[in-house]
């Protein structure tokens, strides 16, 4: 048709030329049976009303886009936290595609994963066939120093058991008897990719070190062990490890995946890169304690710290803005006797020199987050300090006890009082509260900016701007690099809010003669 | 404290599971014992006797009705009868519908992470339907969960084939863990030579019929007032049945992996007992009009 070879369009400009218009047009009357414009401008409209948000909020039985994924999306990430390791789902094909597009699309690099390829066979007679196979084909073909396994829904409703299929693989001889493979059942329909996670750290934790804790004496490798959990902010392994680098402090990330999915494009295909070691992982149970990044995330993980490992685990909340980064800090000083260094000072006295530059703008601003449970806690408890007015917070995955928690940080500041926490809701939920509580900016991933276009329809003055922190990220490039952890991640997040603040006031006072009296130059 | 002792009950459906471990479990209760029943079949009716209950109410009946099973407590699922047995039923679906294997996985991962599974007990049975038909029904065998099986018979030929066919399962499990049959419970059904019968299909497993529970109407007479014969009537000669393969299982260390036999080498077996007749070749597939 119209397209031409050396001025290729994208699909926006080329539909706007008359062909296309006609043809979209008689697509619509002939084919689709739409609703007449009015009817359909009737029903948007109707969505937006309080009316439909009280319909919207007595939901039972419909989820419409969660606001989480799937618990092996989670177990994924987790192995790929480990040096030479394999994430291996032991279950149907297209489940695994769509972990490696899912994290393609955010972290923009190859993912490296394999099934197991259960088709209606391996329904019908138990996937322990193509367990051995794969795990025999999986090492021979990729090298790998450990096969970390998980599940999907498949495997788990047939009730396959890894244990006995992983140890029947060795016994057979498809993979050495000591060859590791750590596994973790993670289905699908329980939980979300935090608790996924959560499993397959358990399960690297149990394998590693569940039957060799005899010569183990905590404190005795004067290490401090971090726990990410599902982390997609690839600046926050980095910036641990800068704070512990510039204490003094000796540390193991527990699960790194920063170089894997990061890796430089100088002609190397890295199928492996970085993570952390088995000697680090096994030498765990030595360290004075083990710290959880997302404490609400790693329920299991807590169980194997403080029941297997015999450590207390500080209660700590993500380090995340400036009273937790500062707790956080100082209990680090604490458990190791290691001053908090003059650099970190420094750096702590130039975010708040930032957030007091940034007030007078954020001060009052209203704004609504969803998220996973630590990042939205964290987000909050952020906010709140740089005295932007929270309206609502939304989590899918969170339990009762999260809520109180958040309800409590809401409750110790002025700007939390008209807060309003929901857990168990999704992002048709969110929609609402979009119309309704008219925040003035929405924080989440990428599928809000379906909400942002919602918003803006019904009126310019309704249009609630998305600031994109959390996962994923799918349509803006190269924020998963980024750090939200520390006093470095709260000074990306609070330049991205404020200029996102001052970008929207530009826009709403450039109109040339009406508003531009406030196109100011400085801001 | 004793270490926890964790056993399965396996057999055909209809075969006395339920009423002979309930009774069981009510002696060894009687005896000073701890005890936890896991009811993993969808009818739910594994701890009826013990609750003096129509049916209790499951972990998945009621994980369905409060929307999800992370909705549960365990006061909610885990109910304490006779002699403080602890009683809980995974529950399932209707026939034809849904998933009752995923059932017991659910309730089982369900106890585990609700701390069901406590110091003070004794023994923990788990009693599972029919056969082992899928991945869900051999949850109770998984590594760190039942160690020991016992599988109910009588001198039928049906409830042999599916004892020879549950024997069979447990060499999978044995193989890669450290599951083992613990032996065959005779439920008598009163065919000729039952006793003797059982004891050589335990002996072709590798086993030993631990007891022969003979058939006694008092059983029935105590299952319509939803009790067990040792508390509807302890002084009955059958509640002493009871105590007696309550006693020998508490004694048991008689742990194997089993070794299944062929269908041939079945048949061989019910013949020879005269309950299966030789089969005349010539006359298979011949009509009755054919062979008149």
């Amino acid at each position: 048709m119209s397209q031409d070879v050396e001025n290729i369009q994208m699909s926006y400009p080329l539909f706007r030329n008359d062909e296309y218009k006609e043809n979209l047009a008689n697509k619509q009357a002939l084919y689709e049976e739409r609703h007449p414009q009015d009817k359909i401008e009737e029903v948007f409209q109707w969505t937006t009303t309080e009316e439909y948000q009280k319909l919207n909020f007595e939901r039972e039985a419909l989820t419409v886009n969660p606001a989480k994924a799937c618990q092996p999306l989670g177990a994924v990430l987790c192995a790929l936290g480990f040096e030479k390791t394999l994430p291996y789902v032991h279950g149907s094909q297209g489940c695994v595609a769509y972990f490696r597009s899912y994290f393609n699309r955010h972290f923009k690099e190859p993912i490296s994963c394999v099934s197991d390829s259960m088709t209606e066979d391996a329904a019908v007679f138990g996937g322990q066939k193509n367990m051995m196979a794969g795990l025999e084909n999986a090492k021979a073909l990729y090298k790998p120093d450990i096969i970390a396994v998980s599940t999907t829904c498949m495997a788990e409703v047939i009730g396959d058991d890894l244990n006995a299929f992983i140890n029947n693989s060795k016994k057979e001889g498809y993979i050495e008897q000591d060859y590791p493979v750590p596994f973790a059942h993670t289905p699908s329909f329980v939980g979300s990719h935090t608790t996924g996670w959560d499993n397959m750290f358990e399960g690297m934790g149990r394998y590693f070190t569940l039957n060799h804790m005899e010569d183990k004496v905590v404190g005795s490798n004067g290490k401090i062990n971090f726990v990410p959990g599902f982390e997609t902010y690839l600046g926050n392994f980095r910036v641990i490890k800068r704070m512990m680098n510039e204490m003094g402090v000796d540390y193991s990330l527990l699960s790194d995946p920063s170089e894997v999915l990061d890796t430089p494009a100088d002609g190397e295909f890295r199928m492996y890169s970085g993570g952390t070691t088995q000697a680090e992982i096994k030498d765990a149970p030595n360290a004075i304690t083990t710290v959880l990044l997302q404490p609400w995330q790693l329920e299991k993980t807590k169980k194997l710290v403080q029941d297997t490992w015999h450590q207390k685990a500080p209660k700590l909340e993500i380090p995340m803005g400036l009273e937790w980064t500062d707790k956080f800090l100082m209990e680090i000083s604490e458990l190791t006797g290691k001053p908090i260094p003059k650099s970190l000072e420094l750096e702590r006295g130039r975010f708040v020199d930032m957030i007091t530059d940034s007030h007078a703008w954020l001060h009052g601003k209203k704004f609504a987050l969803y998220g996973d449970a630590d990042f939205a806690l964290g987000m909050t408890k952020f906010l709140l300090e740089l005295g932007v007015e929270v309206t609502d917070v939304l989590v899918n995955h969170a339990n009762k006890r999260w809520k109180k928690a958040c309800e409590e940080v809401l409750k110790a500041s002025p700007y939390g009082q008209s807060a309003t926490v929901h857990i168990g809701c999704d992002l048709w939920h969110f929609r609402s509260l979009m119309f309704t509580n008219k925040p003035d900016f929405m924080i989440g991933n990428s599928y809000a900016k379906f909400i942002q276009r919602d918003t803006l329809h019904k009126g310019k003055e309704f249009e609630v701007p998305l600031i994109r922190l959390g996962f994923p990220i799918f349509d803006r490039h190269h924020l998963h690099r980024m750090t939200t952890l520390g006093y470095e991640g709260g000074m990306y997040m609070l330049t991205t809010l404020v200029n996102t603040v001052l970008e929207k006031l530009d826009d709403d006072t450039r109109g040339m003669g009406t508003t531009d009296y406030n196109h100011d130059l400085i801001r | 404290m004793a270490k926890l002792r964790q056993c399965a009950i396996y057999g055909k459906g209809g075969i006395g599971k339920s009423t002979t471990t309930q009774n069981l479990v009510a002696a060894l209760a009687e005896q000073g014992h701890k005890v936890m029943i896991v009811g993993c079949d969808p009818k739910a009716d594994s701890t009826r006797l013990i609750l003096h209950a129509k049916a209790q109410n499951s972990i998945m009946q009621m994980a369905s009705d409060a929307g999800s099973v992370e909705d549960l407590e365990l006061e909610d699922v885990l109910k304490v009868g006779y002699k403080d047995i602890k009683c809980v039923e995974s529950g399932g679906p209707e026939p034809g519908v849904g998933c009752a294997g995923r059932g017991v996985i659910t309730a089982i991962n369900f106890l585990e992470e609700e701390g069901a599974y406590t110091d003070d007990l004794n023994f923990v049975f788990y009693d599972v339907l029919g056969d082992v038909v899928c991945g869900g029904f051999a949850m109770p065998i998984r590594e760190n969960k039942a160690q020991e099986i016992y599988i109910v018979c009588s001198g039928e030929m049906m409830a042999m084939y599916a004892a020879n066919n549950i024997a069979k399962g447990i060499v999978k499990y044995a193989n890669s863990g450290s599951v083992r049959l613990a032996g065959l419970i005779c439920n008598s059904r009163q065919c000729a030579r039952e006793d003797e019968l059982i004891m050589e299909l335990a002996r072709k497993l590798g086993t030993t019929m631990i007891h022969f529970v003979p058939r006694d109407n008092v059983v029935q007479r105590a299952e319509i007032r939803r009790m067990t014969v040792i508390e509807y009537e302890p002084t009955a000669k059958q509640a002493d049945e009871y105590r007696d393969l309550a006693r020998k299982i508490n004694e048991n260390k008689n742990f194997i992996i089993p070794t299944p036999i062929t269908m041939d080498e079945l048949e061989d077996l019910l013949m020879e007992f005269g309950v299966m007749e030789e089969v005349d070749e010539s006359i298979v597939g011949k009509t009755a009009a054919a062979e008149a």
